[in-house]
C-alpha cells in the first residue's frame, strides 16, 4: 500500500513487508490461541477420545473402532439420527418457504411496513428456555392456547401435541417456524437488491406479478437461499433445548434428538469416549451435507457473472 | 450513521424502496385497481400473520397475570380481571432473581466486551495486513463456522474441568462462559472483516503516510468507521449469551452461579406441580431485556444479518 505513495528500495520494502507480517501474527494471536484451545485442539482431542473408552474417573483406554462398531449396532443411535433427520426434512424447507413468502409480502408497499417487519423479526431473537416453556404451555393438551382455540373456533378436539409420539416432531417444527425472522430479513434485503429495470422490462412484456416472482425474484436470490439452506441444516442437526426442556426426549423416545442422546452419554452416563465418537459422526454428516449442497448448487443456484469461482 | 456502507439500514426503520418497480406503471386504470386489490390482500395476510406471531407472547402475558385457579378455567379468561401483579414478585423471589439475573448480566456483559474487542483486532489483521499463510488461516476461521459446537464440547469440558491443565479448574464458575469470548469467535471475526473491507483503503494509506502505526489505524480509522458493525456484533453477542442454555447447563451446578436459563429450567421441578402463571411471569421477565435491546438497537441487528447473509 505504501509502495504506491513513495518508492522505497527493495530492502526497505522487504523489511516493511516483514513488519506487516509480524503485526498480522501479533494481531491474530488471540484467535490463534483460541483456535488451538477451543476449536482445533478439541477437534483432534475428540477424534482421539472417540477411539478410546473414557469414563472420566480413569484415563482413556485405546479401543480402536470399538465405539464406532458399538454405535452402529446401537438402535438408539439410529433412532436419534432418524428423529433428527425427520425434523430437519420438515423444518428446513418449511422455514425457507415461509421466510421467502413473508419476505415477498413485506416487499410490497403496504402501509405500516416498518412495524410489520419488526413484528415478524422480533420472535427470532427470543430462544432458549423461556421460549421453550412458553411453547410447552401453548401446546398443553387440556388448557393450552392451541387446543382451546381449536375447540372454540372449530369444535375440534386437538391432538395431544407434545405428549403424542406422532405429533411431537411436527409440533417442534411449528415452534421452529416462529423464528424465521433472521432468514426472512436476509431474503428481503436481497430482493431489494434486485435491479428494478428487470421488473420494468417484464412489466412491459406483460408478465404477471406471479410470473415476475418466479422468473426474476426467486432465481436471483438463489445464492442467498443456498447460503441459508446450508446454515439451517447445520443448525437443525443441533436441536437440543426444546427436547431437553419440554419433552426430555419423549414421549417414548419420539423426540430423542441426536444431540440429546449425545448429551446423555457424555454428561449423564459419563461415556465420554462413546459420546466423542457420536460427535465425530455428527461432524462427518454435517460436512457431507455441506459438500453435497455445494455440489448441487450448480444445478439450481443462479450466480450473476461467474458461476464457478464465486464460493 | 446512515452511510451508504450500512446495507439494509432501511429494512426496519423506513419503508425503504419497497415496490418501487411497480410504482411507475399506472398507465392502465384497470391495472391500478388490480394493484389496489392486490395490496389490500397482502395487507390482510400480513396483519393476520403478525397477529399469529404476537399471539404466543400475548398468551404468555395473560397467563402470567392470572390467579392460579383461573389458569385451568374453561372457557379461558382472555383478560385476567383483576390482573395479579403479585405473580411477578412471587415468581422472581422464587427463582432468586437478584442472583440469577446478576449472574446472567455479568456473563452477558463480560462476554460482549470480549467478543467486540477480540473481533475488532483479529478482523483488522485479516482485512488489511498481508502475511504468508493468511489465506489458509482465514479458511480455518471460515471452516470453524461449520463445526457444530457439540464436536468440540467434550474436550472443552475436560479443559475447564482441570483434566488438561491443572491450574484451570473452572467448572461451577462463570469463567467457562466468559473467557472464550476474549479469544475471538469465528462468526464475529468474519462479520467484521466483511465490514472492514468496505472502509476505503485510501484512508489507511493517508494515515500511513502520516506515520500512523497499525494500532493507530485500527483505533482511529477502522473502529470509528465500523461502529454499525461493532454494534451488530455487540447485539448478537448479547442475544446469544442471554439465550445460551447448553453451556450453563454443563458448567453451572451450584445455585449461586446459576443463570436465568438454568433457574427457569429448575422452576417446575422445585415447585412440584407446574405453576403456569408464575412460570410465564418468570419467562416473560427473562425475555424483556432481549425485547428492550431489540427496540433500542434494531438497526444493528438488521445490518449484522444483512452483512453476514448477503456477503456470505
Amino acid at each position: 500500500m505504501l509502495q504506491s505513495a513513495s518508492q522505497p528500495s527493495g530492502k526497505r520494502r522487504r523489511s516493511l513487508a516483514r513488519k506487516e507480517a509480524m503485526w498480522f501474527y501479533i494481531l491474530i494471536s488471540p484467535w490463534a490461541i483460541g483456535y488451538l484451545l477451543w476449536v482445533g485442539g478439541p477437534m483432534l482431542a475428540s477424534l482421539y477420545l472417540g477411539f478410546t473408552d473414557y469414563q472420566v474417573t480413569s484415563p482413556p483406554q485405546w479401543i480402536g473402532l470399538g465405539n464406532y462398531s458399538k454405535l452402529f449396532a446401537d438402535p438408539l443411535f439410529w433412532h436419534s439420527l432418524q428423529v433428527t433427520l425427520y425434523f430437519t426434512i420438515l423444518a428446513v424447507p418449511a422455514a425457507v418457504v415461509f421466510a421467502i413468502a413473508i419476505a415477498l409480502l413485506l416487499n410490497e408497499s403496504i402501509p405500516g411496513l416498518a412495524i410489520w417487519r419488526t413484528i415478524y423479526y422480533l420472535p427470532s431473537i427470543t430462544s432458549g428456555v423461556a421460549v421453550a416453556l412458553m411453547w410447552s404451555w401453548i401446546f398443553e393438551p387440556n388448557f393450552g392456547l392451541v387446543n382451546l382455540a381449536l375447540f372454540d373456533l372449530f369444535k375440534i378436539h386437538g391432538p395431544q401435541w407434545l405428549s403424542d409420539t406422532r405429533w411431537v416432531i411436527p409440533t417442534f417444527v411449528l415452534m421452529s417456524l416462529w423464528g424465521f425472522g433472521g432468514p426472512m430479513l436476509i431474503y428481503l434485503a436481497s430482493i431489494q437488491g434486485i435491479p428494478s429495470h428487470l421488473y420494468e422490462a417484464a412489466e412491459l412484456d406483460g408478465a404477471t406479478k406471479l410470473r415476475q416472482t418466479f422468473s426474476i425474484t426467486i432465481p436471483l436470490i438463489t445464492p442467498v437461499i443456498f447460503f441459508n439452506l446450508v446454515m439451517s441444516i447445520i443448525a437443525s442437526f443441533q436441536t437440543f433445548t426444546n427436547a431437553f426442556i419440554i419433552t426430555q426426549g419423549g414421549p417414548n423416545y419420539a423426540s430423542y434428538f441426536y444431540i440429546y442422546y449425545l448429551f446423555q452419554n457424555a454428561f449423564v452416563y459419563f461415556r465420554m469416549g462413546y459420546a466423542s465418537a457420536q460427535a465425530w459422526i455428527l461432524f462427518l454428516i454435517v460436512i457431507t451435507l455441506t459438500i453435497l449442497a455445494f455440489r448441487s448448487q450448480r444445478y439450481w443456484v443462479y450466480y450473476e457473472g461467474a458461476t464457478e469461482d464465486r464460493l | 450513521m446512515d452511510t451508504p456502507t450500512t446495507p439494509g439500514a432501511s429494512l426496519l426503520t423506513a419503508a425503504g424502496t419497497a415496490g418501487r418497480a411497480r410504482q411507475g406503471v399506472g398507465f392502465l386504470r384497470g391495472k391500478r385497481f388490480q394493484e389496489m386489490v392486490w395490496l389490500g390482500f397482502v395487507l390482510v395476510v400480513v396483519v393476520l400473520g403478525s397477529a399469529g406471531m404476537l399471539f404466543p407472547i400475548f398468551w404468555m402475558a395473560t397467563t402470567s397475570l392470572k390467579e392460579s385457579g383461573d389458569i385451568l378455567l374453561l372457557p379461558p379468561k382472555w383478560i385476567p380481571i383483576p390482573p395479579q401483579w403479585q405473580n411477578y414478585p412471587d415468581a422472581l423471589d422464587f427463582m432468586r432473581a437478584t442472583v440469577v439475573f446478576g449472574n446472567t448480566i455479568l456473563v452477558t456483559i463480560a462476554s460482549l466486551i470480549g467478543d467486540v474487542c477480540s473481533a475488532s483486532v483479529v478482523a483488522y489483521a485479516f482485512a488489511r495486513l498481508r502475511a504468508p499463510g493468511k489465506n489458509v488461516l482465514f479458511m480455518l476461521v471460515l471452516s470453524s463456522l461449520m463445526i457444530p459446537y457439540q464436536v468440540r464440547l467434550i474436550p472443552e469440558y475436560l479443559l475447564f474441568a482441570g483434566k488438561v491443565l491443572p491450574f484451570i479448574n473452572w467448572v461451577d464458575t462463570l469463567l467457562p462462559l466468559i473467557v472464550p469470548a476474549y479469544f475471538g469467535s469465528a462468526f464475529y471475526i468474519f462479520l467484521l472483516r466483511q465490514f472492514y473491507q468496505t472502509v476505503p483503503l485510501e484512508m489507511d494509506d493517508a494515515a500511513k503516510i502520516d506515520g500512523a502505526s497499525y494500532l493507530q489505524i485500527l483505533w482511529h480509522i477502522m473502529i470509528p468507521m465500523s461502529l454499525p458493525a461493532l454494534g451488530a456484533i455487540a447485539i448478537f453477542s448479547f442475544v446469544n449469551n442471554w439465550n445460551d442454555f447448553f453451556r450453563p447447563l454443563i458448567y453451572l451446578t451450584s445455585r449461586h452461579v446459576w443463570t436465568v436459563a438454568i433457574a427457569l429450567r429448575s422452576f417446575t421441578a422445585e415447585y412440584g406441580a407446574t405453576p403456569w402463571n408464575l412460570l410465564m411471569a418468570a419467562s416473560l421477565t427473562a425475555l424483556i431485556p432481549l425485547v428492550v435491546v431489540f427496540f433500542v438497537a434494531q438497526r444493528y441487528f438488521i445490518q449484522g444479518i444483512v452483512i453476514t447473509g448477503l456477503k456470505g
